[in-house]
């Protein structure tokens, strides 16, 4: 093969491989890149049934029921002026409670209850020393 | 042409910082503003963190002057940074009282041995429930309340002394 | 003293990286007797900083709390292990390990390193200065580990409990050596394109460095892996958390160096391509240190983090890479152009096999940056999880593995379909059995599961197909490496497809006396009782397993409670077998006394970090073999 065919040759491939990555890169951002919304932006945005969301606020006082299977709980997440009934299965974050922030990851379910795969409470540690950082970047379920 | 192509891996590195630049300059902002300013405080009795001062209480507030909240622990590195901006307060006469956040008695005494106490009551607020009450959600912070017992304004974070003024400011008008 | 002491050595070496960077750049000038004096700089450099560390490291086993840094992450109850340890889990202590890694590499390059061309050599070690320098001022300027406090704390603030763990309290030094190992191939990089001298003995002066620094970041990113398996209770093995791409980033840039600077050692091909690759594996593993030293994307701590630090890593990414990638584009045009090769080779396959990992690394760049992007665009928030990562990098990453199946066994230059198909036909018949087992005897696996089990079949009968016919002593050392490290590929594949067709899982609420099951296992939960540890206090549940009819044994999976600071951490406790792991966690008890339970039975989970293994070793039998040829070519140069 001529010198100059073999790097042309060699340059399309690379371009169609670029060019491939990035559309598989687009599309697979466009269908998997969850949201973060808060119960009023959820309520506004309406969000479809099964998209993958990150939804944020506080956990109203008083809504934590535990289920009688002991593994899943339902609790109500609120903004101050909208709120969202959320289910969850699994065991939460140990600085998860009432009347404090949280950040749940899920999608809703037909029926409008946001259904949680993870819990992410809001850390109140927050003053941890900053040299921490980095090494504690596995605490990021515990947001 | 080919040239031009040289150039692009310098391009797509300057898109980088273009972007990362942006997020340095613009933290988001993750600080929780409390949703409890502009009203009265919540009512609640703590116990005294520890025997030095006495306990704390939602009724020793609105007497008619201003006082300033510190929500602090005595495992909080800031709290250590900020103790001596707080000490200075006190000695221009500014009322500070304290809710210790999940704290023991002789972890307390220990901390304000060494770092100085500049409390007038502290109250112990072992399952941090007062802390969440007031809209704080770490520590340290520092309320405003003033002369009727109302939440003026809340500082988040470790007070240093360029913060000093301002605060000061906020004790005046909460007269 | 120890700290001022320490702090002096620090400035020495400062100075002194100073020094032979000027000594270097006016050397290339003309004044070729100043290189002579390039060699015992570095080396003095390198000795001046491993004392400022070990000073440190004393200052730690002393839990001396007048220095802050030590107050900040120690305390005198600490077992001495995790005090020695907390020199480097900590920013001040990580970057300080990282310069020392920095500067006794480039006192090894400046005493080893013959074969190189003199002044290509002397470029390499100012650059290699010029970086230090860079990372010297951070420290000195923006992060002094030897600062003083005062007055003196009277206890240490603690390590975090999470870090308390042997296996932690030695990943990050791992990366560090890998990190640091790509460094010295960018200065190699950049000496190569400051004299235009781009050739097999750059390749072969740089690929030991490569190699080491892949070894590394191999074995810590599958050390790392494991931490986050057995240390977090969720049962998964990677999350695609930004701090993990930070470490894959480098990894994909390395790998694909590696095999770049094979063909340019051996066949002299790839010139360009090979010193752009030097240069995005070092660009990938200061992004990496950015990412995770700025915060910027790891909302959780970015609240503590010191925005001045951040801008000091992207001021030093900038004048690197930025610098590196200008001189690239005005240089690499004039680099002579290398032999050339038939697109049916094994220089075509290589060619390949960068191109796959490279479209990796974009997709996984893409996504770590993409919500930062997102948000100064249209001030959307929002996270790219494992959804988009899997989808998008999974299918790149086995077509990849299929192509790696066939390189090896392809001829160099040039060579013939036919034969290849020849050479290829015992894998693929391999394979299409595996797919005929797992059809019939695992219907209803998911189609990368499937996907991944038949490749991996055919890729481990590939990987040692070179082996075939072959006098296995008088195999090179080498050619083992690579043969081993595939093979690695393909172990590791399949434990990957297994944990995720075949694991199961069971969440209860249970009472003590109580049975559960999972996969082949019955769980009883035996008791629940407080323990204490020497900083922590614990719940631990006590279970009895069995797995069918066999012999019972007890697994202890705890609820730590850390008093300072404040945490709670689960410990997991699992147990492994030859085929699996059985992987229980304690949760929190209900309100009518029960407790809660979660067990995974993992199917050949191990796998996953065997694999990992075997890939280190591949690397570390390749890098012995290439040291020895090099040796006995030199040697045999030197007598002739």
């Amino acid at each position: 093969m001529k010198a100059k065919h073999q790097r042309l040759t060699l340059g399309i491939i690379a371009l169609i491989a670029i060019i491939g990555a990035g559309l598989l890169a687009m599309s697979a951002l466009k269908d998997q890149a969850a949201y973060f919304y808060s119960p009023s932006d959820a309520k506004k945005a309406g969000v479809p049934t099964g998209q993958a969301i990150r939804l944020g606020g506080m956990v109203t006082g008083g809504s934590i029921v535990h289920e009688p299977d002991g593994v899943t709980i339902r609790f109500v997440v609120h903004d101050n002026s909208e709120s969202v009934p959320v289910r969850f299965k699994g065991i939460v974050p140990d600085l998860f409670k009432e009347n404090s922030g949280v950040v749940a990851e899920g999608s809703f379910a037909a029926d409008g209850t946001f259904v949680a795969d993870n819990i992410l409470a809001k850390h109140d540690e927050r003053y941890m020393p900053p040299q921490l950082e980095g090494e504690m970047h596995k605490t990021g379920k515990v947001e | 042409m080919k040239r031009t192509i040289l150039w692009v891996p310098l391009a797509l590195f300057g898109l980088f910082f273009g972007i990362v630049a942006y997020g340095l300059i613009n933290p988001a902002d993750r600080t929780i503003e409390s949703k409890m300013i502009g009203k009265p405080l919540p009512q609640f009795a703590l116990p005294a963190a520890y025997d030095g001062r006495p306990a704390l209480a939602s009724a020793d507030f609105g007497k008619g002057e201003p006082r300033l909240l510190n929500v602090f622990a005595s495992w909080c590195l800031p709290c250590i940074a900020e103790a001596p901006v707080l000490e200075g307060m006190a000695k221009q006469g500014v009322p500070i009282d304290a809710i210790a956040i999940r704290d023991k008695p002789e972890d307390v005494a220990a901390f304000l041995r060494r770092n100085g106490n500049p409390y007038q009551r502290i109250g112990s607020d072992v399952k941090s429930s007062v802390q969440l009450a007031m809209g704080s959600s770490g520590v340290p912070e520092t309320f405003v309340i003033d002369g009727k017992g109302v939440i003026r304004y809340q500082h988040v974070g470790d007070i240093r002394p360029e913060h000093v003024p301002t605060i000061l400011e906020e004790l005046r008008k909460a007269r | 003293m120890i700290a001022e002491a320490g702090l002096a050595a620090l400035w020495l070496a400062f100075a002194l990286a100073a020094l032979q960077l000027a000594l270097g750049v006016i050397g290339l000038w003309g004044r070729d007797t100043l290189l002579q004096a390039v060699r015992p700089v570095a080396a003095v450099q390198g000795l001046l900083t491993v004392t400022a560390f070990a000073l440190l490291i004393w200052l730690f086993l002393r839990s001396d709390m007048s220095v802050a840094l030590v107050a900040a992450n120690s305390h005198s109850a600490k077992p001495w292990l995790y005090k020695f340890a907390g020199t480097w889990g900590n920013h001040e202590g990580s970057m300080l390990l990282w310069v020392t890694i920095l500067a006794l590499a480039g006192a090894l390059v400046a005493l080893f390193e013959r074969r190189l061309n003199e002044r290509t050599l002397m470029a390499t070690l100012a650059a290699q200065a010029f970086i230090g320098l860079g990372f010297y001022a951070f420290l000195l300027f923006a992060s002094n580990p030897f600062a003083r406090l005062i007055p003196a704390a009277q206890e240490g603030q603690g390590l975090n409990p999470l870090l308390q763990d042997p296996g932690l309290a030695f990943h990050p030094p791992t990366l560090y050596f890998g990190y640091v190992g790509i460094s010295i191939a960018f200065s190699f990089a950049v000496g190569a394109l400051v004299t235009r001298d781009v050739g097999p003995d750059f390749a072969r002066a740089m690929r030991p460095w490569v190699l080491i620094s892949w070894v590394f970041l191999t074995l810590g990113i599958t050390a790392g892996s494991y931490w986050a398996y057995y240390e977090l209770g969720w049962g998964g093995w990677w999350f695609w958390d930004p701090v993990e791409n930070a470490s894959l980033m480098p990894w994909l840039a390395a790998t694909a160096l590696l095999h770049s600077v094979t063909v340019l050692a051996t066949r002299d091909g790839l010139r360009a391509w090979t010193v752009m690759l030097a240069v995005v594996a070092f660009s990938m593993s200061m992004v990496g240190t950015f990412l995770v030293r700025s915060g910027i994307l790891t909302s959780v701590h970015a609240f503590a983090v010191d925005p001045t630090r951040g801008s000091f890593i992207l001021a030093l990414l900038v004048i690197y890479i930025g610098g590196a990638l200008a001189l690239y584009a005005l240089r690499v045009g004039t680099v002579r152009e290398g032999s050339q090769f038939d697109l049916v080779s094994r220089e075509g396959a290589l060619v390949a096999n960068n191109l796959l990992l490279s479209a990796i690394l974009g997709v996984v760049l893409v996504g770590t940056l993409y919500p930062l992007a997102a948000e100064a665009v249209s001030g959307d928030k929002l996270s790219v999880g494992p959804p988009y990562f899997n989808t998008a990098a999974g299918p790149i990453a086995l077509l990849l593995v299929t192509m790696m199946a066939a390189g090896p066994l392809l001829r160099w230059r040039r060579d013939d379909a036919k034969a290849l198909l020849h050479r290829i036909a015992g894998p693929i018949l391999i394979s299409a059995v595996a797919l005929l087992a797992l059809v019939v005897l695992a219907p209803g696996t998911g189609i990368f599961p499937l996907l991944g089990l038949m490749l991996a079949g055919g890729v481990a009968a590939a990987s040692v197909a070179p082996l075939w016919k072959r006098n296995l002593r008088r195999t090179p050392l080498f050619t083992w490496g690579m043969v081993i490290a595939h093979f690695g590929i393909a172990v590791c594949l399949a434990g990957m497809a297994c944990e995720s067709a075949f694991t199961k899982e069971t969440l209860v609420a249970a009472r003590v006396g109580e049975t559960q099951s999972v996969g082949p296992f019955t769980v009883r939960l035996d008791s629940v009782e407080p323990v204490a540890g020497p900083n922590w206090t614990a719940l631990e549940a006590t279970l009895t397993a069995r797995r069918g009819d066999g012999k019972t044994f007890i697994l202890k999976p705890q609820a730590r409670m850390f008093p300072s600071p404040p945490t709670e951490t689960s410990e997991a406790a699992i147990a492994t077998r030859l085929d699996g792991q059985l992987y229980t966690v304690l949760g929190k008890e209900d309100t009518q006394g029960r407790w809660q339970l979660r067990l995974w039975w993992k199917p050949w989970v191990t796998l996953i970090w065997l694999g990992g293994g075997l890939i280190a070793l591949g690397g570390l039998l390749s890098l012995i073999g290439r040291a020895r040829r090099e040796r006995k070519a030199y040697d045999r140069k030197a007598y002739a």
